[in-house]
């Protein structure tokens, strides 16, 4: 004797199985949402500005004339920005979450730390605007600098790179580490022989998914004192006479591409639109290549490591 | 064993656990154990799960220091020098570099299988490539691995099997010549096949090296060891030759325990 006939499973069954379905139907229409969403945005702005995507528009500085402006100085501005906000942020953000996963005691003070880093990581950006403007700018005498700019968006990010590596180190099974501790290895060991090389992909996928945050913000670059019309580059980093290397560029005056999509969507020219979207499309282009980069480099490293 | 035991008074001892007690946090896991390992035997704890034998064997190398809230009191001491292995004033390193420990799953790094044997060594500052190369062959060979990894030294451990993966981790704990092995259900993660070809290799090893093995199988502590300890609620219930303990267990305990009537 069935609790229920064949006949009256199947009804049962299809009868659930339309719920599958019309989640199915919800989650599609959710996701083209975003999608769709993001992809018009950037097709519009490749419509309206790919007049202006010529090998010129990368070497011509900012001008009155939208048909001359070009994006040079804030396309430099930008990498060397990020450059310092990079050189910066990784072993800061990497040493602190390693220390904070392999040797912080387990007490009160810890979990305060821990929570706030979460904590600092939703802190408005403005507000690192303004204690940069205080302490870089004015108290330490950077500036309004490219340092500045770099100091600034680390500390931005130094949240998200913490969180990353303390995640990844979390990745690693705990067996792994006593296979390490047993064979007589100290914390330093295994944090360098097995923690860092292990942790590795995961935390350049932090690194890179907070310079991405970082390569966009503006109101932060804006309240330290980023020129808006620039049309001069910093000082090379490499020269022609010993010692080759110079660092006078960290303490020049700069622009970066946010700043100046901002600066040309706010001119009545219509011909400057053109402008700010064709430097709107190169824009998300490159966040979309760092994060093209953070997915290889995660593939190219995590194929050797399996547990 | 048909040949006659020797009287127990005199063999020679490797270690031994006087009044033995562990806590975690507030609970005591380990009640004033004591108890010999002899030089050169294979000792096997037994029990049901929650017993204590993985916590007890664990001792041995200060694996508990590696977590907060852990307590040690009495001592392990080891033999010759008899230095006690949970004195604060040791460090666990030291321990550690003294006896070496394989794991219930095999847990290799994820690094070749030459670098895995390698790492002990390194961790003592060996980095010179033929000493290495000449160690990790022997151990290699002594964890019956050398046939089949020897030309593929190079490749990622986990690209062996399982057993060939617990076989590496005995290497890579051999490679630091122990003066114990301790073995936490080395075989749990194995298949049948695997598990044959470690109880053989246990056998093999322990004419050079002192082993403590936890097994929740009890016949591959019959299988394998020369002493066992049943362990119930965190106390030694019975110790004695393995033939003692399974054909005549003294304590009705140990006896339900090993005709299946309880655990």
């Amino acid at each position: 004797m069935a609790l229920q006939t064949a006949a009256e499973i199947r009804a049962l069954i299809a009868r659930h199985k339309r719920w599958d379905v019309i989640f199915g139907i919800i989650g599609i229409l959710c996701l083209a949402i975003g999608l769709l969403t993001f992809v018009t945005l950037f097709v519009d702005m490749l419509l309206d500005g790919y007049t202006r995507l010529k090998p010129e528009f990368f070497t011509e500085f900012p001008s009155r004339r939208a048909g001359q402006a070009g994006i040079l100085s804030a396309w430099i501005g930008t990498t060397m920005v990020m450059i310092v906000t990079a050189v910066v942020a990784v072993p800061l953000g990497v040493a602190a979450g390693i220390y904070l996963e392999e040797y912080a005691p387990s007490n009160w003070m810890t979990h305060v730390i821990e929570i706030n880093i979460s904590n600092l990581a939703g802190v408005p950006s403005i507000v690192y605007g303004l204690l940069a403007l205080g302490l870089f700018v004015y108290q330490f005498g950077l500036g309004q600098s490219v340092a500045t700019a770099g100091l600034t968006l680390a500390l931005l990010i130094l949240p998200v790179v913490i969180v990353a590596t303390r995640e990844a180190i979390r990745a690693i099974p705990g067996a792994i580490r006593e296979a390490a501790y047993a064979l007589g290895a100290t914390k330093w060991q295994v944090v360098q022989g097995h923690i860092l090389p292990y942790s590795t992909g995961g935390i350049l996928t932090g690194v890179i998914i907070g310079m991405a945050r970082a390569i966009g913000e503006t109101a932060p670059i804006i309240t330290v004192g980023a020129l808006t019309f620039i049309a001069f580059l910093p000082p090379s980093p490499v020269g022609a006479e010993f010692p080759f290397l110079s660092f006078e560029w960290l303490k020049s005056p700069f622009t970066v591409m946010p700043i100046q999509i901002f600066n040309w969507t706010s001119r009545p020219d219509p011909a400057f639109q053109a402008n700010a979207a064709a430097a709107g499309f190169i824009l998300v282009f490159m966040t979309l290549a760092m994060n093209g980069m953070a997915i290889w480099l995660r593939y190219r490293i995590r194929r050797n490591i399996k547990w | 064993m048909a040949e006659p035991k020797p009287a127990l008074d005199s063999l020679p001892l490797k270690a031994h656990a006087a009044s033995l007690n562990f806590h975690y946090g507030d609970f005591h896991a380990l009640k004033k154990i004591d108890m010999p390992i002899y030089d050169k035997r294979v000792t096997a704890l037994i029990g049901p799960s929650g017993c204590g034998k993985s916590t007890f064997l664990r001792c041995f190398n200060r694996m508990h220091d590696l977590y907060p809230g852990n307590r040690y009191e009495g001592e392990i001491r080891l033999h010759p020098d008899n230095v006690n292995l949970l004195d604060r004033a040791v460090d666990p390193i030291e321990v550690r570099m003294r006896l070496s420990m394989v794991f219930q799953k095999p847990n290799p790094f994820p690094k070749t299988i030459f670098e895995n044997i390698a790492y002990g060594l390194r961790v003592r500052g060996i980095n010179r490539r033929a000493v290495l190369e000449e160690k990790v062959e022997e151990a290699l060979r002594g964890a019956a691995l050398w046939n089949e990894a020897k030309d593929r030294l190079h490749e990622q451990a986990f690209n062996l099997s399982g057993g060939q993966q617990q076989r590496l981790c005995i290497a890579r704990a051999l490679a630091t010549e122990p003066e114990i092995l301790l073995f936490d259900e080395p075989t749990s993660a194995l298949d049948p096949i695997a598990t044959a070809s470690i109880e053989e290799l246990i056998a093999e090893l322990k004419q050079k090296v002192t082993i403590l093995i936890v097994t929740h199988n009890m016949q591959q502590a019959a299988r394998v060891s020369d002493f066992t300890a049943y362990m119930y609620l965190g106390e030694l219930i019975e110790y004695g030759w393995t033939d003692d303990i399974f054909i005549k267990p003294q304590n009705p305990q140990t006896e339900a325990y090993i005709t299946g009537r309880f655990g």
